[in-house]
This record gives C-alpha cells, sequence and structure tokens, in this order.
C-alpha cells in the first residue's frame, strides 16, 4: 500500500511539473512576455526598469527556474488591475465558487437520486418517460443558454428573483457567505439551479440505471418475501446500493462543477475564481490567468490522486495490477 | 450456382435503425440542420453579413415585424438590423463546420496513436496511454477556456483547442478495440503473409475498429458544438466577423433585460434542437452496435 502511495504521488508531482512547464513555455513562447507583462504606455526607461524587476533579462532556463520556485512558495505573481498579489485574489474569491458548488451538488442529490429512483421503479409509466425526457434535454441543453432563460423567465418576465450578483452576505467564521439571508438566498437560487441541471440529468440516469439494476437482485426479492414494507425496501435496500456509483460519478464530478462555474458565474455575474478568470482574460491580467491554470491543475491532481487512494483502499485488485505494471 | 441472399451489415444496421420511431425523426433532424448548413446562402432570407441588404432603421425589431423597407422579419432583428433568421442560419454553418473540422482531426489523430500504442505496446503504449489519462482528468471546457486564454481568438484556435481536448476519447477507444482485433486469427494470418505492418494496421485491423468510434465521434460533435458555443459566449472563441451560435447568444445576452429577449433566445433553440437531435441519434447508434444490448 505504501509504495503504490508513493508511485501514485511521484506521479501527481509530475504531472504538475509537466502542466507548469507547459503554461510556463505556453505563455513565454507563443506570446512575447515583454508585450504581455509590462504596460505599454511606460516610457522605455520605465519598460526597461520593469524587465529587470521581472527578471526578463535572465536567460529562459532561470526564468524557468524562478516560475518554479515561485510555485513553490505560493508566489505566482502580482495582479495588474488589482495590484494584488494572484493566488491571494483568487483565494479570496474562491468562497463563493465553493458555496455555488456545493448547493449545485446538493440539488442534484435531492432532486436527482428522488426523479431517477421512480424512473427506475415504474419504468413505463408516463411520469418516468416525462423526466428521462427531461433528462436528455437536462444533458443536452447548452450550460450558458440555460442560464439565461433562467434569466429571461425568473428575472425578465415574472420579477420574482433577481438576475445577478451575490446579494446581502454574512460572515460565517470570516467567510462570507450568501445563503444565511434571504436576499442572499434568492440571488443563489438561479445560479446554483443553473449549474446543477446537468448534474441532476447525470444522477437521474445513474439512479435509473442502478435501481431497475438493484431491484432484480435476490436480496430485494428476499426482502420482499420476508414481508417488508415498500418502504422499507426501496429507502433501504435499493437506495443504499444504487448510492455507491453515483457517489463516485459525483465525486469525480466535483472538478467539473468547478469547470462550469466558470459559465454560470459569468452569465449570473457570480463574484467567484470562474468569473475572475473570464474578466483576467479580457484584461489581459497574466499572473491571475497563470495563477488559475496552476490553481486549478494542483486542484484536480488533488482530487485524482484521493479518488485513486480510495479506490485502492476499498478495492485491493487495483493495488496489485499497478504494483505488477 | 445461386447465391445465398446475405444480409449486410449495414442493411442491418439500417433496420435496426428505423425501428425507433424517436430516432427517425432525430436523423431527419440532423439530415435537415445539416442541408440548412450547406445551403445557407440559398435559404437564408438575407445576407446578414452584406453591409448593403441590412438596414440600420430595422434595429432590433420584435420577431414577426415588417421592416423599413417591406421585409419581413420572421425572427426579429439584432442592434445592427440583421436579420435574426439569416443571422442563425449562417452561425449553424460556422458551429457545424467548426465542430465537423475539429472532431474529424480528432478521429485522424487518436486512432493513430490509438493504433501505434496497441501494436507496439511496451513503453510507447504506456506513454501514449498515461497522456490519455492525464488528458482526461481534466474537464475539456477548462482546457479548452486556458489553452484560448493563451493562443488568443480565432476559429483556427478553436479548433486547434477541440482537437487536442478530442483525441483522447478516441485513442483509447481504438486501443481497446484495436488490442482485442490483433490477436484475431486473421491479423496472424496477414502477418505469416509478411504483409506490411502499415496495411495490416489500416487495411485490416482499422475497418474492424471502426463500430465504436463512430458512436463516439457522433456524441463528440455534439460535444464540440456545445464546447464551441460555451467559449465563443465567454468571448475567447471565434471572432466577430464569424459569428456562429453561441456568439449570436452571446451578443443577444447585453439585451436579455431590456426584454429583447429574441436576438439570445432563438439562436439557442436551433443550438440545442441541434445537440437533442445528435444525441438522441448518437444514443440510439451505439444501442444497435453494442453487442450486449442485442438480442
Amino acid at each position: 500500500m505504501l509504495a503504490y502511495l508513493i508511485r501514485r504521488f511521484g506521479q501527481s508531482l509530475l504531472v504538475m511539473a509537466v502542466m507548469a512547464t507547459i503554461v510556463f513555455f505556453g505563455l513565454y513562447m507563443v506570446g512575447n512576455p515583454v508585450d504581455l507583462l509590462i504596460n505599454p504606455e511606460d516610457d522605455l526607461a520605465a519598460q526597461e526598469a520593469a524587465i529587470r524587476r521581472l527578471g526578463l533579462d535572465q536567460p529562459i532556463y532561470i526564468q524557468f527556474l524562478q516560475f518554479l520556485k515561485g510555485i513553490a512558495t505560493g508566489n505566482l505573481g502580482v495582479s495588474f488591475v488589482h495590484n494584488t498579489p494572484a493566488l491571494e485574489l483568487i483565494l479570496s474569491r474562491l468562497p463563493a465558487t465553493l458555496e455555488l458548488a456545493f448547493f449545485a451538488m446538493l440539488l442534484a442529490i435531492l432532486l436527482g437520486i428522488p426523479l431517477g429512483m421512480i424512473a427506475g421503479l415504474y419504468p413505463s409509466s408516463p411520469g418516468s418517460r416525462v423526466i428521462m425526457g427531461g433528462s436528455i434535454i437536462g444533458f443536452s441543453t447548452p450550460n450558458f443558454w440555460q442560464g439565461l432563460m433562467l434569466i429571461m423567465l425568473f428575472a425578465v418576465f415574472w420579477r420574482v428573483l433577481p438576475s445577478g450578483g451575490r446579494g446581502q452576505t454574512t460572515d460565517l467564521f470570516g467567510i462570507p457567505v450568501s445563503f444565511l439571508t434571504l436576499d442572499g438566498l434568492k440571488h443563489l437560487i438561479l445560479p446554483a439551479l443553473n449549474l446543477a441541471i446537468f448534474k441532476i440529468a447525470l444522477v437521474i440516469r445513474l439512479s435509473r440505471a442502478g435501481t431497475s439494476e438493484v431491484s432484480l437482485q435476490d436480496y430485494v426479492k428476499y426482502a420482499r418475501a420476508r414481508g417488508l414494507s415498500e418502504k422499507r425496501i426501496v429507502g433501504v435496500h435499493i437506495l443504499k446500493n444504487i448510492l455507491i456509483p453515483v457517489v463516485t460519478v459525483l465525486g469525480l464530478e466535483l472538478g467539473n462543477v468547478i469547470a462550469f462555474a466558470v459559465v454560470t458565474e459569468t452569465v449570473f455575474a457570480w463574484p467567484g475564481i470562474g468569473k475572475l478568470l473570464i474578466d483576467s482574460i479580457g484584461l489581459l491580467d497574466r499572473p491571475v490567468v497563470v495563477a488559475y491554470m496552476m490553481l486549478t491543475v494542483f486542484m484536480f491532481v488533488m482530487i485524482n490522486f484521493f479518488v485513486d487512494m480510495a479506490y485502492s483502499m476499498l478495492d485491493p485488485r487495483i493495488r496489485i495490477k499497478a504494483g505488477k505494471s | 450456382m445461386s447465391a445465398i441472399p446475405v444480409e449486410s451489415p449495414f442493411r442491418r444496421f439500417v433496420e435496426d435503425f428505423v425501428r425507433s420511431p424517436t430516432a427517425v425523426i432525430a436523423a431527419i433532424g440532423v439530415l435537415g440542420i445539416a442541408c440548412v448548413a450547406i445551403f445557407a446562402a440559398q435559404i437564408a432570407p438575407q445576407n446578414p453579413y452584406d453591409l448593403a441588404e441590412i438596414n440600420i432603421m430595422d434595429g432590433s425589431l420584435p420577431p414577426g415585424s415588417v421592416g423599413f423597407d417591406g421585409f419581413h422579419y420572421w425572427l426579429g432583428t439584432d442592434e445592427q438590423g440583421r436579420d435574426m433568421l439569416s443571422a442563425m442560419i449562417y452561425g449553424l454553418r460556422i458551429s457545424l463546420s467548426v465542430s465537423l473540422i475539429a472532431v474529424g482531426s480528432a478521429v485522424a489523430i487518436g486512432m493513430s496513436l490509438g493504433m501505434l500504442a496497441a501494436w507496439s505496446g511496451g513503453r510507447v503504449e504506456a506513454f501514449i496511454m498515461r497522456a490519455v489519462d492525464i488528458q482526461l482528468s481534466f474537464p475539456a471546457l477548462l482546457v479548452a477556456l486556458l489553452l484560448l486564454a493563451i493562443l488568443g481568438k480565432g476559429i483556427d484556435k478553436v479548433i486547434i483547442a477541440l482537437v487536442l481536448v478530442q483525441w483522447a476519447y478516441f485513442a483509447r477507444t481504438v486501443r481497446g478495440a484495436a488490442l482485442v482485433e490483433i490477436r484475431k486469427d486473421y491479423v496472424m494470418a496477414a502477418r505469416c503473409l509478411a504483409l506490411q505492418p502499415m496495411r495490416i494496421l489500416f487495411g485490416h485491423v482499422l475497418p474492424n475498429c471502426l463500430p465504436p468510434v463512430i458512436v463516439i465521434a457522433t456524441v463528440q460533435v455534439a460535444n464540440a458544438i456545445a464546447i464551441e458555443a460555451s467559449l465563443s459566449f465567454l468571448g475567447v472563441g471565434v471572432p466577430i466577423t464569424e459569428p456562429s451560435l453561441g456568439l449570436l447568444i452571446s451578443n443577444g445576452f447585453g439585451y436579455l433585460l431590456s426584454g429583447r429577449y429574441w436576438i439570445s433566445f432563438y439562436p439557442g433553440v436551433v443550438l440545442l434542437v441541434t445537440l437533442v437531435c445528435i444525441n438522441v441519434v448518437g444514443d440510439h447508434v451505439r444501442d444497435i452496435l453494442n453487442p450486449r444490448m442485442q438480442k
């Protein structure tokens, strides 16, 4: 187990190193960093001073080493626009994104599992057909257009919910959150729903497939034969067994939620890291873009690492197979 | 000697396909959409990018209005007086061609790498498949977005980004299928005949790996359209001179809050119908080609 853990950890570090190299050479080879990093309106002396200050007069390998050193020490440059360290800026926006992602996941579980189980238990009823049809549409609808339609219906035509922003926030352990006030909650509903619809469709499919498979198992038949109530069979015996794949896939989808948060945050002007990224790309604020890239790579490498660890703990075959190859 | 009537695999496929009315409707939808895109210049009532044809006086008209010079705008106009219906037909053409070129290139690259991995094994295979694993562990939209943040806007760059996020699906699928095929007797026979490895791979093994590739390619075309639209909406996709459906929706975003919904509503409907039709066809083709689903 320890050998597998060390090897897998080494792999994660390797991926980080490869990604850092790609980001570095992508930014420094494709575009001239001087154009990207220095204010073109400065005079020549100021530009040269800035080049020296940023270390751009050094040979490329020294710059690369300094970039790596910056990553290791958490120094990813200073935002041109906000004039604060890029990493700090991103971390200050992170709670908003996490709040959105958390509520989206919650909606996906609370709506997706019951709907999927209904569709799995009564596959030929009209209600199930509506649910499955809805899930196909939920899968196919482009996320950003879906957000616009939610704004159009709830904010423009019916005027019941705000169209964007985060609303009133309260501090919870020093972190501003929206969901504790009515105004904040109103602002949270539409973006969270928009982010959740794709996940709801996914959870419906998974739990429907799981339910129709599990309902035919011997232990369900046995539970029926024992005369257990239908409520108990569905709520305990079936639900518990479909939860495993649903939880696995939702865990893996956590990264996707962060990716799609970029779209949802842009549509609803939600001040999280995704909106920050799009704004920074628009304003050519490269340090923030680089910091976002490295942070996301780090996050994904970590998620994958922990998922693999959890798998190998649950299923010894994986580490034995990996040990052989 | 009379020939025994043999049912060709293609004919059997068609017979299986027409059994589902939903799939047939979706397939007709896909064909219709493709025709509209191909004959955009002939079908569209107006050339929305010919400045002589558009009239700024007709800006932001709601659907069904009659313009300044008697032109009927069935789906309204945008802020510059462009007929939305025509703009959408041209936008559909750009969306479809970008994603078809991207998926075509991704199939070619992914298939070659997948075959190479299956044929050579060892280090080459480990390296390619590790790259596939890493590629697939990042969400496609995010990778494409970050890549375009570095590369900048442009149709060619969008295609590069789409190929980069999609090759891995094909490499993985083809490797899996090719590993099974390479162990079969006909490949051994071809090897014994001392055929060139290239000829065995591309002439004998490849055609037998195609069914799963076709299924994934169908779904990936829908994915490519959706990713391209999202990228264009976020402002890193196609340039403003060649608006795809995603960019049209993005243009309408600013007018949505003032109630001029049609500028982003109708392009989105077209996008949604296109994606649903392709996904339904893809799902059904998968069900037919999947041997486990056949009775």
